[in-house]
């Protein structure tokens, strides 16, 4: 681990927080109707999912925190 | 149109109910709310449930029930902007507000504009901040007014009558704004995080029932997207020399999501939370709204799929309201009446709470940074909360005047118009927890930012909020929020590199340590 490093170091487990950005930002992957889920067009359920995702995309960089004690 | 007596009686008994609790709510923990960081902020201890219930406030407002809805209704997919939006202000808040909350509770501050003028001892930067926070409210608390309205509207109290100079008035907006402004002037923050835990209960239901009944009785998801006309159901595609709907959705998810924490009443409810580890833990368990807008966001299509839009009964609500009218036609059409009256309560109030939130704010930013900097130094404590309470008065008749001179088709508009203003405070205050340029720098940018917004939403009169930029023969469509702050970040770089090469320099009150 890395607890011996400096306290302003850069920690990789915030790069999860640049991929909500990466999924949400790019039109020309998500705009289009098929694969449907339950009826319901790509588009919708991607953005959708994301949500839920990017929450869990803080998790590793929240308990990270804690554990340093931040 | 005139609704059924059963939904009246539920209405107004639930929304009677909730009032009377936000009075109550001043006694809550009692405090002597004469003191403004009572009346303003609770007190600075609310926990991890209650900053959750206070923050769900900024989102669940009437921009999720009638404004995104409404968008997804007469736009189609364009108005999902909203949940991307809903979904990235979350890794922002992580990373940027933790640092905001520490340095404020280190120093006291208790608004955006006290911060800027501690990090960076400029006093006209600070009041630029402030009068921004509290210009870009008025218009977003305009939305709520307008949300408030059209359900009084819906529940068969579409009346008019002529006032002196305002001309012709609708009575559910003066209702509205009578009842936002007895309710706010009297409860402060505490009344209103009581309040909030209610309003949430009473919006869960009426999500759950909706996007459970609703398309079931509609036949499955799949029938309402099938009614949907298939050129809307995805962005069009761009051009060769234009860039598209594609790109504005994502200029309009960005702006939205760097302007949502500007807001004052966000700053707000980010201070008054008991820790930074409060903060923190929201920044994960508040997308649990954004799931709900996303689901109450196609509400705007199952109102397509029942076709409500063409039923005589609905005629002269869209006729009002355009298509603002969209939800509350959806439910009652669909819902029985006694459940109209639950749905509509929870729109009302759920609109109530966040202006009322957004207008304390505006009262804390006036009375610190305006008032007590720049008009009477030397105030009483009562003074200075006075002064609060009397601005949020003035902020609610401000809104009342946006909603009275912009009815646009779309009442998401109103957001947008604020967004474009306060999303120019974000160098001098969220991009400051991190990096401090020159004051003048951030003053300049600001000035360029404030009026190449404001130029972009009056060329397009104040009713929309993209505006086609053409750049090496090539068109642009981008959130003017945004645009105007490219501007204003080149600006405000440039000037900071000459003002640092002329060595001007001013006091920075706040350490590094102060942030963590």
């Amino acid at each position: 681990m890395d607890e011996e490093k400096p306290r302003r170091k850069f920690h990789p487990v915030y790069l999860l927080l640049a991929l909500p950005f990466i999924a949400d930002l790019w039109p020309p992957f998500y705009n289009r109707i098929s694969p449907e889920l339950f009826g319901i067009p790509f588009f919708y359920w991607w953005q959708t999912l994301w949500i839920v995702l990017a929450a869990l995309c803080i998790l590793p960089a929240y308990l990270n925190e804690v554990r340093r004690g931040k | 149109m005139s609704a059924h007596p059963v939904t009246l009686v539920v209405f107004f008994a639930l929304f009677a109910g909730v009032a009377l609790l936000g009075l109550l709510g001043s006694r809550w923990r009692a405090a002597d709310l004469s003191q403004l960081a009572e009346w303003g902020l609770g007190g600075r201890r609310f926990g991890t449930v209650i900053t959750w219930f206070l923050m769900g406030g900024d989102l669940y407002t009437a921009y999720t029930f009638i404004a995104v809805p409404a968008l997804m209704f007469g736009a189609g997919a364009t108005g999902f902007f909203a949940i991307p939006y809903a979904t990235l202000m979350y890794p922002l808040l992580f990373l940027f507000f933790p640092r905001l909350w520490s340095v404020a509770r280190r120093h006291g501050y208790v608004t955006a504009a006290d911060f800027v003028r501690g990090r960076f001892g400029n006093r006209p930067l600070a009041l630029a901040v402030a009068l921004t926070g509290i210009v870009a409210t008025m218009p977003y608390i305009a939305l709520q007014l307008m949300g408030m309205q059209v359900v009084i509207a819906a529940l068969g109290l579409n009346y008019t009558m002529a006032l002196p100079l305002l001309g012709s008035v609708s009575l559910p907006l003066i209702g509205a704004f009578i009842v936002l402004a007895a309710y706010t002037y009297n409860s402060g923050l505490r009344g209103t995080a009581l309040v909030a835990v209610v309003k949430d209960m009473l919006v869960y239901v009426t999500v759950l029932a909706a996007i459970i009944i609703i398309p079931s009785e509609l036949g499955g998801y799949d029938k309402v997207f099938a009614s949907v006309d298939p050129k809307l159901l995805i962005l069009a595609h761009g051009t060769a020399n234009n860039l598209g709907p594609g790109f504005a959705y994502v200029s309009l998810c960005i702006g939205s999501t760097l302007a949502l924490f500007m807001y004052p009443h966000a700053v707000t409810g980010l201070l008054s939370a008991s820790s930074r580890h409060v903060v923190k833990r929201n920044s994960m368990i508040l997308p649990a709204y954004s799931v709900a807008l996303a689901l109450v966001a196609l509400l705007g299509y199952m109102a397509i799929a029942t076709g409500v839009k063409a039923m005589p009964a609905y005629a002269a609500g869209f006729a009002s309201f355009g298509n603002n009218f969209a939800v509350p036609a959806l439910f009652l059409h669909m819902f029985p009446a006694w459940f109209v009256g639950v749905a509509f309560a929870a729109i009302a109030i759920g609109a109530l709470v966040p202006a009322s939130m957004m207008a304390i704010a505006c009262g804390n930013l006036f009375s610190r940074n305006i008032y007590k900097d720049f008009i009477n130094p030397a105030c009483t404590p009562a003074e200075e909360s006075r002064a609060a309470k009397l601005t949020s008065l003035a902020v609610k008749l401000g809104a009342l005047i946006f909603v009275l001179e912009l009815q646009s088709t779309y009442a998401i508009q109103l957001q947008l118009l604020g967004g474009i203003w306060i999303c120019q405070t974000v160098p001098a205050v969220m991009l400051a927890l991190y990096v401090r340029l020159n004051p003048w720098g951030l003053l300049a940018g600001w000035a360029a930012g404030m009026t190449a917004g404001t130029y972009m939403a009056w060329t397009l009169g104040f009713k929309g909020s993209t505006y086609p930029l053409h750049l090496f023969g090539l068109t642009i469509p981008c959130y003017a929020a945004l645009s105007a702050l490219v501007l204003n970040l080149l600006i405000a770089g440039v000037v900071s590199v000459v003002a640092s090469a002329l060595s001007v320099v001013s006091a920075d009150q706040t350490v590094a340590e102060d942030y963590r």
